[in-house]
């Protein structure tokens, strides 16, 4: 085994290249005309990695034998640090390599990890997450997408949603129902399911904005090997509950596999002290309260991530503390939301001339305040999460337990 | 709280605990009568000797920390009388320590003071709010007019901590030069106190007035304009001040998990009702986060890092806002024995609500935060 290039040289390494090959995001170029926004963004993102890969900086944290780097979460750090300023690939990073990539890492088989990890490492696929289903949100593991034994295969029906960009996805981490007559959890299984394979149709989910970033799938007698399963059959809750974990790494900020930042620079929102300049409210004290009062919470939250991530790092606070980030991080954006209205004045319903304007933008971002709270588990479960696993307090009644599947009730 | 103690810090909160608790159980403090000196000069002398005056006072000044992060030490001794309500100058000594300490140099020589006030053998007071008028540090309507190679002092002070039991003031007034300083004796000619009423029951206040008290030039503390050192005591005075309130809002919420576990209603705990247990997981929630930006503001006051004042309107607007709805909803789900004389909570109830408020309301930190941020 060759020893590890060092933090340092690294980083100097890492700053030659980027300086030679990466472009600026100052100077990033104009989108094309071709297609619509959202394509264009995955097309340039799937170039950019594999610039990455060409140049030997992809895939920094995950193991050699799967295509990655094989080094540490320092040597990422430094590469993030490097890499301000540049355009990079960051619409890849949430949930194709942080959390799918990362559970294959941890559940697959040789296959799936050489095959997958390699391809999305390479810049050739993307990977989504197909947890969520119509019929019901919070109680992921009640799911009930059929997957049904037929010789070697498995034949899958149902349908999902609330999938994030599974449109500019290749592969999903579909979780589907194996085994009715045991309980709810022990009767799941995962597959590997390519999102173009014939029975599978998707379509995107138009928000109340107007965005549509997420998508629905329905499964109608989708054909699978398998090869395609991820785990073991039946312990497909193993995976998902890996999964959820680290998907809760990536949004608190501690996931080794995030490469460039979290969030792609173009999608940041308007802040109110944005919308108070544009606006020329800067002046006005109610303003300005509001202004401190945002910011204050901004930073407490920022603060709040660092302890209580420290405090289950020494197991001073159970993991389950995470769902108090959760819940914190949805009340700070639905601050911000509202403190954004409230400078915007009418603003926020009239716009600008014909034009949205920043006004129109803090409107249109109030239509889905509720997002934020919702979406990665309602702030509701993370309630019953924080009272009954950190305060240990009585737990819902569950009609659901230790009870085969088949028998629990169903809404239509 | 801190997330981990070393030894020495364990001890020193120990010690600090067992004084408070052999001294003011809270029993004693829901005793207490208007008029009653709050604690003894005897009692503080104790706690002086327990380094309750030295944590934020160099070595070569007659202070120290058992950390050596001063700061972080006085915010876990603040902890311990938020959490027993406690009485004491804490806050007023250690701020007119920070003031003193900070200015040195830069102005008269004021050791001998210092090193009296480590010891505990007399009690300061920071006297900067004025009669009628918010928190404005830097804009003192009481004027030190330069005179006789001194200056003499006309205005009038409210709002002073343990005013009566003071032997020294920390005054600011305005000179010609900009807003100064100055360390008077309580028992200097023009110089009169007079009690202030006080919501919680183990501080007290007194209102000073300067009725043509004469200082000399020694009396002054730094120099005219030195505006750095009042940002200084009011960054330790937040300091103490949020992490008394976490400690009272831990206590009050521990109070009201242990009776949401024992109290029944039909048949099953409260705790086991939902629409009660996410306002436990609420206020867990904002607990923690008390705890961070209190932590957070620590630290960068101890490291005098350049954010430091940002952090502490974050943590003192955060805190203190949040404080006061958590009390109240402490006392709701306590029910009707949370609003008695007899229950403890009140004694919470009352701390939070002075501490909120002193040294700049949250809504003047918000504002505070508006200007920082340059908007």
């Amino acid at each position: 085994m060759t020893a590890i290039e060092s933090v340092e040289s690294f980083r100097s390494r890492a700053r030659a290249w980027l300086a030679g090959n990466m472009p600026r995001l100052a100077d990033a170029a104009p989108p094309s005309t071709e297609g619509d926004e959202d394509e264009q963004r995955w097309r340039r993102a799937r170039e950019l990695q594999k610039k990455l890969y060409a140049g030997g900086f992809a895939g920094i944290c995950f193991p050699e034998e799967y295509g990655g780097l094989g080094l540490t979460p320092a040597h990422q750090q430094v590469f993030n640090e490097e890499s301000d300023g540049y355009e990079l690939p960051v619409v890849l990073n949430i949930p194709s390599f942080s959390i799918c990539a990362a559970t294959l890492l941890d559940m697959g088989s040789e296959e799936q990890k050489r095959e997958r990890i390699g391809a999305a490492i390479r810049g050739e696929e993307v990977m989504c997450q197909l947890l969520s289903e119509p019929s019901g949100g919070s109680d992921l593991a009640g799911v009930i997408t059929r997957a049904e034994r037929d010789g070697d295969n498995w034949i899958l029906n149902g349908a999902k949603c609330w999938s994030s960009s599974a449109y500019a996805a290749d592969w999903g981490l579909c979780l589907a129902r194996s085994n009715w007559d045991v309980p709810k959890h022990q009767g799941l299984t995962m597959f590997l399911v390519p999102t173009k394979a014939p029975g599978v149709k998707m379509n995107r989910v138009r928000m109340s904005d107007g965005s549509a970033e997420f998508c629905e799938e329905f499964f109608d007698d989708v054909v699978l090997p398998a090869s395609a399963v991820v785990g073991e059959v039946d312990d497909g809750w193993s995976v998902a509950s890996r999964q959820l974990f680290h998907e809760r790494n990536s949004m608190g900020g501690g996931s080794p596999y995030i490469s460039g930042g979290r969030y792609a620079p173009a999608t940041r929102q308007m802040t109110p002290l944005d919308i108070a300049r544009a606006t020329d409210r800067a002046g006005d004290p109610r303003v300005r309260e509001m202004i401190g009062r945002f910011l204050a919470m901004e930073k407490v939250s920022e603060q709040t991530v660092g302890r209580v991530s420290r405090a289950m790092a020494t197991g001073a606070l159970p993991p389950t503390a995470a769902s108090i980030l959760r819940l914190l991080h949805a009340e700070s954006n639905e601050m911000a939301a509202d403190i954004a209205v409230k400078i915007a004045g009418s603003g926020a319903a009239t716009g600008a001339g014909a034009d949205q304007g920043i006004g129109g933008q803090a409107g249109l971002r109030f239509l889905v305040r509720q997002g934020g709270s919702l979406g990665g588990g309602s702030t509701e479960m993370a309630r019953n999460v924080i009272s009954e696993r950190v305060l240990g307090m009585p737990r819902e009644l569950a009609l659901d337990r230790d009870v085969p599947f088949k028998q629990v009730k169903r809404g239509r | 709280m801190e997330l981990e103690l070393s030894s020495d810090q364990k001890i020193f909160q120990a010690s600090a605990r067992r004084l408070l608790e052999k001294e003011y159980p809270l029993d004693r403090i829901r005793g207490m009568a208007d008029g009653e000196l709050r604690w003894s000069r005897d009692w503080w002398q104790k706690g002086a000797e327990l380094g309750w005056t030295a944590t934020i006072v160099p070595e070569e000044l007659g202070g120290g920390s058992v950390s050596g992060e001063g700061v972080r030490d006085l915010s876990l001794l603040a902890e311990e009388l938020g959490a027993g309500v406690a009485p004491g100058p804490l806050l007023p000594v250690n701020v007119v320590l920070a003031g003193l300490v900070e200015a040195q140099g830069g102005g008269p020589d004021h050791s001998a003071e210092i090193e009296s006030l480590v010891a505990g053998e007399s009690i300061a007071s920071w006297a900067v709010y004025e009669p009628g008028v918010v928190w404005s540090p830097l804009e003192p309507r009481l004027t030190a007019t330069p005179a006789d190679g001194g200056f003499v002092l006309r205005g009038a002070k409210d709002r002073v901590e343990d005013a009566e039991q003071a032997d020294l003031l920390l005054v600011t007034a305005m000179t010609p030069d900009g807003v100064a300083q100055f360390l008077v004796p309580t028992s200097a000619e023009g110089v009169s106190v007079s009690p202030q009423w006080s919501l919680d029951l183990s501080r007290s206040f007194g209102e000073v007035r300067f009725d043509d008290v004469r200082v000399g030039a020694d009396a002054l503390v730094g120099a005219p304009g030195a505006v750095e050192v009042i940002e200084r005591q009011l960054q330790i005075a937040v300091v103490i001040q949020c992490s008394e309130l976490c400690a009272a809002l831990d206590r009050a919420f521990a109070l009201t998990v242990q009776w949401a576990f024992d109290r029944y209603s039909f048949g099953r705990p409260l705790a086991s009702y939902q629409a009660l247990k996410h306002r436990f997981a609420d206020m867990r929630t904002w607990l923690e986060a008390c705890h961070a930006t209190t932590q957070a503001a620590a630290e960068a006051v101890q490291n005098r890092s350049a954010d430091a004042a940002e952090l502490v309107s974050v943590a003192k607007s955060y805190v203190g806002e949040r404080s006061l709805p958590m009390l109240q909803d402490c006392v709701q789900l306590h029910g009707g024995i949370g609003v008695t004389w007899e229950h403890d909570l009140h004694l919470y109830l009352r701390r939070v609500t002075l501490d909120q408020a002193l040294y700049g309301t949250p809504e003047d930190h918000f504002l505070r935060l508006a200007d920082l941020a340059s908007l």
